[in-house]
C-alpha cells in the first residue's frame, strides 16, 4: 500500500462527524452535517450526491479542513485533521473548487506552479525569489500534460473558457502531488464534450496515480457512471452508501428527492441510469413526502 | 531537466533570481536618476554639481553651517533633500499598502485613500494632535500609532463588508468606501472645529496631503516604520499570491490564512498610520501605481511588491516636484497633483475597463 497510509487502512475515515454554521448561543441551528460516519478506500472514487442543501459542499469543506468539524473526527491516513498543519494537509489533499474567479492577471503556468507552494521549504531569511526547484517545474509540467493544458501555459487564466479553466484547476491540484482529490461539482457549467473530458481525466488519474477521489455532484448519472461508490445525503445525514447499483433505485431516490424517476441500465456499462419522467404529477410528489 | 527549467524560465512563468535582480536593479537605477532630477528643481533650480557637493557634504557628516556651504547647498541639505526623500518613501509606502490591500480584498482597484483607511488614520492622528501628541520630539514617534489605531478600525470595517459574500463587487466596495470616508471626514471636521483657529488651519493644510519641510528626526522615524513593514510584507509575498486566489483556495494550498490576514491588517494599518501622520491624505498612488506595474510585469507579488514600491516612490517624488515648482515660489499640496493624475485614470479603469476587474 502507499507509504502515507497505515497498512490496509482507508484513505479517509469520517467518524460521527457533525457540523453546523454559526454556533450562536441560545438559537440552536440545524445540523448541516448530522453524525456522518463512513470511510473512503485508497484509490477509490466516492461520489457524494443529494438534494440542494443536503450538505454536500459543506462535507467537502470539512474534509479539506476549510470548515472545522463541530463534533466527531475526520482522519486522513489514520491521523486526525486537527493534528495536522495546514501545509501538511495541503500535501495530502487538493481541492478543485466549483467556481473560480481569477481577478488578477496570473498566467496558466504561474497558477499551476502555485500548487507547489505546500512543498516549499521556507527558510526564515528567504523572500521566496527563485524558490522553484527543478522538481517543482517537472511536477507542474507533468500535471499540465496530464490535463492537456500545456499549450495554454502563457495564457491568462481570466481569458480561458470554462472547460479550460476547470482543467487548469485540476492541473494545479495535481501539482500539489496529493493523495486525495476533492472535486466540487466539476462539470456543473460545462457542455457535454467538456463533461466527458473532465470525467475521463479524473478516471485516468485514479488509475495512473492511484488517487483517492471524493466528487460532489448533482448529476446522478455522472456519479453512477464514474464513481466506485456513492454516498447519498439527505438533510445532512447519511441516507445510503454503496455501489451505484445499491444506491440508485426508484424507492431510494423517491425517499430522498421526493419525486418519481425512471431507472434503466446504461447501454454500455450496465450501471443504473436515471431519467426524468415525461410528466410529473405534483400530487404524487406530495403523497410521498 | 535543465532544459525544462530553462524553457519555463524563458516563458517567464518562473520568477528566477536573474529576472528579479534585473527588474529591481534597473528600477533602482531609474530611482537614482529621477531623485537626482527632482533635487535639481525647485523655487531655485540648481545644477547637478551643487546637488553632488551637498550630498558629498552630508555623506562626510559635515554640519550644514553657513561657513562651509553656499546658500544653495544649505537649501539642498536642509530643505530639498529631506523633502525629496520623504516624497519617495511616502510614495513607496502608499504603493506597497495598495498592493497588499488589493490582494487582501481581491480587488485590483483597492486603495487606502478611496476605501477610507487613510481617513481612519487621519482621524486617529487628528485626535492625537488634539491632545497635543506630536508637539514635542519625544512624543513624535507616537503619532503614527494613533494613525495605526484609526486605520485599523476603518480597515476591519471595510473588510467585514467585503467579506460578506466572499468577494464584494468593486462598485459595492467603492460605495462602502465613499460612505466610510464621509463619516470619518465628519469626525475630522468636528475636531478641527473645536480647535483654536491657528492650529486647525495647520491641520487642514496637512490633511490636503503635503510634504512640506520634514525634519531629519521625522524622516528617520518614518524610515524605521517603512523598512520594518516592507521587510515583513516581502516575506508574506508568496502568501499574498495565494490570497488573490480566494481564501478557501489559499487554505487548501497550505496557507494559514487566519494568521496571515491578521498580520497583513496590522502591517497595512501601521504603514498607513505612519504615512498619514507625516503627509496627510495623498490619494490614488496606491491604486494607480500597482495597476500600471501589474500590466507590465504580471501579478507575482514577490516582484510586484518591491517594483510597485520603487515606482510609487518615483511617482510621488516627481508629483511633489511638480507641486513645488508649478506655481513657484508658492506651493500647491501634492495631494492635488496625485488626485488630478490618478483620479482620471481610476475613472478610466472603472468606466472603460470594466470587463477586467468586475
Amino acid at each position: 500500500m502507499q507509504s502515507w497510509l497505515p497498512v490496509g487502512g482507508p484513505a479517509i475515515e469520517v467518524e460521527g462527524l457533525s457540523f453546523r454554521y454559526g454556533t450562536t448561543e441560545g438559537r440552536e441551528r440545524m445540523w448541516t452535517l448530522d453524525h456522518l460516519s463512513f470511510y473512503v478506500d485508497a484509490g477509490e472514487i466516492l461520489g457524494v450526491v443529494g438534494p440542494n442543501g443536503s450538505g454536500k459542499s459543506s462535507l467537502l469543506k470539512v474534509l479539506s479542513s476549510f470548515l472545522p468539524a463541530g463534533e466527531g473526527e475526520v482522519r486522513l491516513g489514520g491521523l486526525s485533521l486537527g493534528k495536522r498543519s495546514q501545509a501538511d494537509i495541503a500535501r495530502l489533499v487538493a481541492v478543485v473548487p466549483q467556481e473560480y474567479t481569477q481577478v488578477f492577471p496570473f498566467t496558466v503556468a504561474e497558477t499551476v506552479l502555485m500548487g507547489r507552494f505546500p512543498h516549499r521549504t521556507a527558510r526564515w531569511w528567504s523572500i521566496g525569489i527563485g524558490d522553484e526547484t527543478v522538481n517543482d517545474l517537472d511536477c507542474a509540467h507533468q500535471s499540465m500534460i496530464d490535463t492537456d493544458v500545456l499549450p495554454l501555459a502563457d495564457r491568462l487564466v481570466s481569458d480561458l473558457s470554462g472547460g479550460e479553466r476547470q482543467r487548469v484547476m485540476i492541473a494545479r491540484a495535481l501539482a500539489q502531488e496529493p493523495k486525495i482529490l476533492l472535486l466540487d461539482e466539476p462539470t456543473v457549467f460545462l457542455d457535454l464534450q467538456h463533461q466527458i473530458e473532465i470525467c475521463s481525466i479524473v478516471r485516468r488519474l485514479k488509475e495512473e496515480r492511484g488517487l483517492t477521489v471524493v466528487l460532489v455532484s448533482h448529476d446522478l448519472n455522472l456519479a453512477s457512471q464514474y464513481c466506485d461508490r456513492i454516498l447519498l445525503l439527505k438533510a445532512g445525514a447519511l441516507f445510503r452508501l454503496g455501489t451505484p447499483h445499491e444506491v440508485i433505485g426508484v424507492d431510494t431516490l423517491r425517499a430522498v428527492y421526493g419525486c418519481d424517476v425512471l431507472i434503466d441500465r446504461h447501454p454500455e456499462s450496465g450501471v443504473p441510469r436515471v431519467t426524468m419522467p415525461s410528466y410529473v404529477s405534483t400530487t404524487n410528489v406530495r403523497d410521498h413526502m | 531537466m535543465t532544459d525544462l527549467a530553462s524553457s519555463w524560465a524563458n516563458a517567464g512563468a518562473v520568477l528566477t533570481v536573474h529576472r528579479w535582480v534585473t527588474v529591481i536593479g534597473s528600477l533602482l537605477l531609474a530611482c537614482m536618476v529621477v531623485l537626482m532630477l527632482c533635487l535639481q528643481f525647485g523655487a531655485t533650480s540648481v545644477g547637478v554639481e551643487t546637488v553632488a557637493t551637498a550630498i558629498a557634504h552630508m555623506v562626510r557628516g559635515i554640519e550644514a553651517d553657513s561657513t562651509s556651504l553656499g546658500t544653495s547647498e544649505i537649501i539642498m541639505v536642509q530643505i530639498r533633500f529631506p523633502r525629496v526623500l520623504m516624497g519617495f518613501l511616502v510614495g513607496a509606502s502608499l504603493a506597497a499598502v495598495g498592493v497588499t490591500l488589493q490582494a487582501l480584498l481581491r480587488n485590483p482597484l483597492a486603495d487606502p485613500y478611496v476605501l477610507g483607511v487613510s481617513s481612519g488614520s487621519a482621524l486617529g492622528v487628528s485626535v492625537g494632535i488634539l491632545f497635543g501628541i506630536g508637539s514635542t520630539l519625544m512624543l513624535l514617534p507616537m503619532l503614527p500609532l494613533f494613525g495605526f489605531g484609526g486605520g485599523l478600525l476603518a480597515l476591519l470595517l471595510i473588510y467585514r463588508l467585503a467579506q460578506s459574500k466572499g468577494r464584494l463587487p468593486i462598485h459595492s466596495l467603492l460605495l462602502a468606501g465613499v460612505i466610510l470616508n464621509a463619516i470619518l471626514t465628519a469626525f475630522i471636521m468636528f475636531i478641527t472645529s473645536i480647535m483654536e483657529p491657528n492650529r486647525s488651519a495647520g491641520l487642514m493644510a496637512w490633511l490636503m496631503g503635503s510634504l512640506t519641510a520634514p525634519n531629519y528626526p521625522a524622516l528617520g522615524i518614518f524610515l524605521l516604520y517603512v523598512v520594518f513593514v516592507l521587510v515583513i510584507l516581502m516575506h508574506k509575498a508568496q502568501s499574498l499570491n495565494m490570497l488573490t486566489l480566494g481564501e478557501e483556495t489559499a487554505r487548501s494550498l497550505g496557507v494559514e490564512t487566519e494568521g496571515i490576514k491578521k498580520q497583513l491588517f496590522a502591517l497595512t494599518a501601521l504603514l498607513t498610520g505612519a504615512i498619514v501622520s507625516v503627509s496627510g491624505m495623498i490619494g490614488f498612488v496606491g491604486m494607480v501605481v500597482p495597476h500600471a506595474v501589474r500590466l507590465v510585469i504580471g501579478s507575482d507579488h514577490r516582484l510586484l511588491l518591491p517594483a510597485s514600491a520603487l515606482v510609487g516612490g518615483m511617482f510621488l517624488a516627481v508629483a511633489d516636484t511638480i507641486a513645488r515648482t508649478i506655481m513657484a515660489p508658492a506651493e500647491i499640496p501634492v495631494g492635488i497633483v496625485t488626485a488630478l493624475t490618478g483620479g482620471p485614470f481610476f475613472l478610466y479603469l472603472l468606466l472603460w475597463r470594466k470587463d477586467r476587474m468586475l
